[in-house]
C-alpha cells in the first residue's frame, strides 16, 4: 500500500481588527502613496486587547480539527512555531493541547526560527507521524507581530495564523517532498528580553529572504524533476507584496501562480503565518490533482520549501471551517490611538 | 482574579465549556454538577462539552470597572442560554450597540485575565456575535 503523508486538515485565523497604511502613515508626516507602492500593502490585521499568539494558534487548531472531524486524541504531536510566544517559559503548545482536548500523552514543543518556525513545525510532524508514532501531528505557525512606532516594519508587521494537521493517506494534499536552505545571516534579530525586533536594512533583500526563498525552491525543484510550469499555484514568505512577486519572477513563475495565495495585501506580515496563512487560502480555491510550491523564510536564515498535490478529498472537507477569505471580509478599521492601545505601545 | 489553582482546576470548563449531562433526566449542567439534582440517586452523570452555541438572555455594558480599573472599557456581559439549556454569565465581544436580546452567539478563545506583567495569563472562553 502506497503510503501518503500531507495535510489531513488545515485551518486559519485572523483577527478582525485592521489599520490602513494612510492611517499609520498620518501619524509619522509619510507620504502613504509611496509606502504602499513601495511594500504592495494596503492595510495590516491587529489583534484585539485579548487576542495573542495562544488565541490565535486555539483559534486556527480549532478550525482544522472541525474541517476533517479530526479526533484530537489521534493528536501525537504538538509544534507551535511563532516568534511571539506569550511566556518565555511555558509552552504555547502545553495551551493549545488542552484548549483542543489533545490527550496528555501528545509531546508538545514550542518552535522558534524567525518566520519560518511553522514550516519547520510541519517537517518535524512529517517524521513523526511517518515513524507511526501517532495518526495525527499538529504543526502550527502564528504571531502577533511587534515593530517598534515609527520603524518601517509598522506598516506591515500584522497578526494571524494557520494550523496544519499532518497524517497519512485520508491527506487534502499530498506533501510529495521538501528541500530545506540554512545559513548564518545577520539580517534582523531580536535579543532576549527586548520588547522589539532589530534589522540590518542592507541584509534584508539579496543576502536573506532572496537567497535563501530561491535557493530552497531550486532545490526541491532539482530532487523532484517539477519546473516552475508544472506548479498550479506557489506561495513564498510574504513580508511585504514585492518579494514574493519579485521571487516568483526570478524562478519562472507567473502572477496568475502566486496571486491566489498573496494575502499579505490585506493582513499584512503575520510572520510565522504568512505562507502559512497563503497555503490555506490556495487549498481554500485549489481542486484534485492541481500541486502548489511553498516556500517560508526566516531570517537567521533559512527558508524550506514544499511541493504539494491536492487530492480529492478536498472537495468534502473545504466548506466545514471558515476559509481564508472570511476574514477578509469581517473586519474593523481602528485608527492609529486606538492601535497603539491594542498593541501595547502605549502601556496602561 | 481567581487563584493560579483554582483556574488551573477549572481549566476543562473554562476552556471547552466542559460540564456534565445526566443520562436519566437529560439535563446538563454548567458549570459541572456531579450529581443531578432531580435525580439524586438515580442520577447517572456524564461529562460533557457543550457546543459554544447560544442565546441572549440579558447584556448589560460596563463603562467603569470599579474592581479592576486597569480594565479596558467598555465591554459586555451578557447572560447566555446555551442551546443545551444552562444559562451563564460571560464577556461578549462586540461593540455596546451592535448587541440585543436573542442575539444568536458562539464561544471563542481569549484570554480573560493575567496577573500584571510578571504572573500567569488566563485563557478561556468568551463569545462572539453569531
Ligand atoms: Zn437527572
Amino acid at each position: 500500500m502506497i503510503r501518503l503523508i500531507g495535510i489531513a486538515s488545515y485551518g486559519a485565523y485572523v483577527p478582525s481588527y485592521r489599520i490602513k497604511v494612510e492611517e499609520i502613515a498620518k501619524q509619522w508626516n509619510e507620504d502613504p502613496a509611496s509606502i504602499k507602492s513601495g511594500l504592495l500593502v494596503e492595510e495590516k490585521s491587529v489583534p484585539d486587547l485579548d487576542e495573542d499568539t495562544v488565541t490565535i494558534s486555539v483559534e486556527a487548531a480549532r478550525a482544522a480539527i472541525l474541517r476533517a472531524k479530526i479526533d484530537p486524541k489521534a493528536i501525537g504531536a504538538i509544534y507551535v512555531g511563532s516568534e511571539s510566544h506569550p511566556y518565555a517559559v511555558k509552552p504555547t503548545a502545553t495551551i493549545v493541547a488542552a484548549a483542543i482536548g489533545a490527550p496528555h500523552s501528545t509531546t508538545a514543543a514550542d518552535f522558534e526560527f524567525a518566520c519560518k518556525a511553522g514550516t519547520a513545525a510541519i517537517q518535524a510532524c512529517m517524521g513523526f507521524v511517518s515513524l507511526n508514532k501517532a495518526k495525527y501531528g499538529l504543526a502550527i505557525g502564528a504571531d502577533v507581530s511587534q515593530s517598534s512606532p515609527g520603524d518601517a516594519l509598522e506598516y506591515s508587521a500584522g497578526a494571524g495564523g494557520a494550523a496544519f494537521i499532518i497524517g497519512q493517506n485520508q491527506v487534502v494534499a499530498e506533501i510529495e517532498e521538501y528541500a530545506s536552505f540554512t545559513s548564518d545571516t545577520p539580517d534582523f534579530w531580536r535579543r532576549d528580553l527586548q520588547k522589539y525586533p532589530s534589522h540590518s536594512g542592507r541584509f534584508t533583500g539579496e543576502p536573506a529572504y532572496f537567497r535563501h526563498t530561491i535557493s530552497a525552491s531550486e532545490a526541491l525543484m532539482e530532487k523532484t524533476g517539477l519546473r516552475a510550469t508544472d506548479f498550479d499555484f506557489v506561495i513564498f514568505h510574504q513580508p511585504n507584496g514585492k518579494f514574493p512577486l519579485k521571487a516568483a519572477k526570478t524562478l519562472g513563475f507567473t502572477s496568475a501562480q502566486i496571486k491566489p495565495g498573496l494575502m499579505v495585501l490585506h493582513f499584512g506580515n503575520t510572520y510565522s503565518g504568512a505562507s502559512l496563512i497563503g497555503l490555506a487560502s490556495v487549498l481554500d480555491k485549489a481542486s484534485e490533482s492541481q500541486r502548489i510550491l511553498m516556500t517560508s523564510f526566516g531570517s537567521g536564515a533559512g527558508s524550506d520549501a514544499f511541493a504539494l498535490r491536492v487530492t480529492d478529498l478536498i472537495e468534502s472537507v473545504r466548506e466545514k471551517a471558515p476559509k481564508v477569505e472570511d476574514f477578509l471580509s469581517s473586519k474593523k478599521y481602528l485608527d492609529y490611538a486606538a492601535y497603539a492601545k491594542h498593541q501595547g505601545k502605549i502601556r496602561m | 482574579m481567581v487563584s493560579t489553582a483554582k483556574f488551573w482546576r477549572e481549566q476543562a470548563s473554562r476552556y471547552n465549556l466542559e460540564g456534565t449531562h445526566c443520562l436519566t433526566c437529560g439535563s446538563y449542567f454548567f458549570p459541572p454538577r456531579i450529581v443531578c439534582p432531580k435525580c439524586r440517586r438515580d442520577g447517572n452523570i456524564e461529562r460533557y462539552q457543550f457546543k459554544g452555541t447560544g442565546d441572549v438572555v440579558t447584556y448589560t455594558t460596563v463603562y467603569q470597572a470599579p474592581q479592576n480599573p486597569n480594565r479596558q472599557t467598555p465591554y459586555t456581559l451578557a447572560t447566555i442560554k446555551l442551546d443545551e439549556g444552562p444559562r451563564l454569565l460571560s464577556e461578549v465581544i462586540c461593540e455596546p450597540e451592535e448587541i440585543g436580546t436573542g442575539m444568536r452567539v458562539r464561544s471563542v478563545f481569549r484570554k480573560i485575565g493575567e496577573e500584571g506583567a510578571r504572573g500567569m495569563i488566563y485563557y478561556g472562553t468568551k463569545f462572539v456575535l453569531a
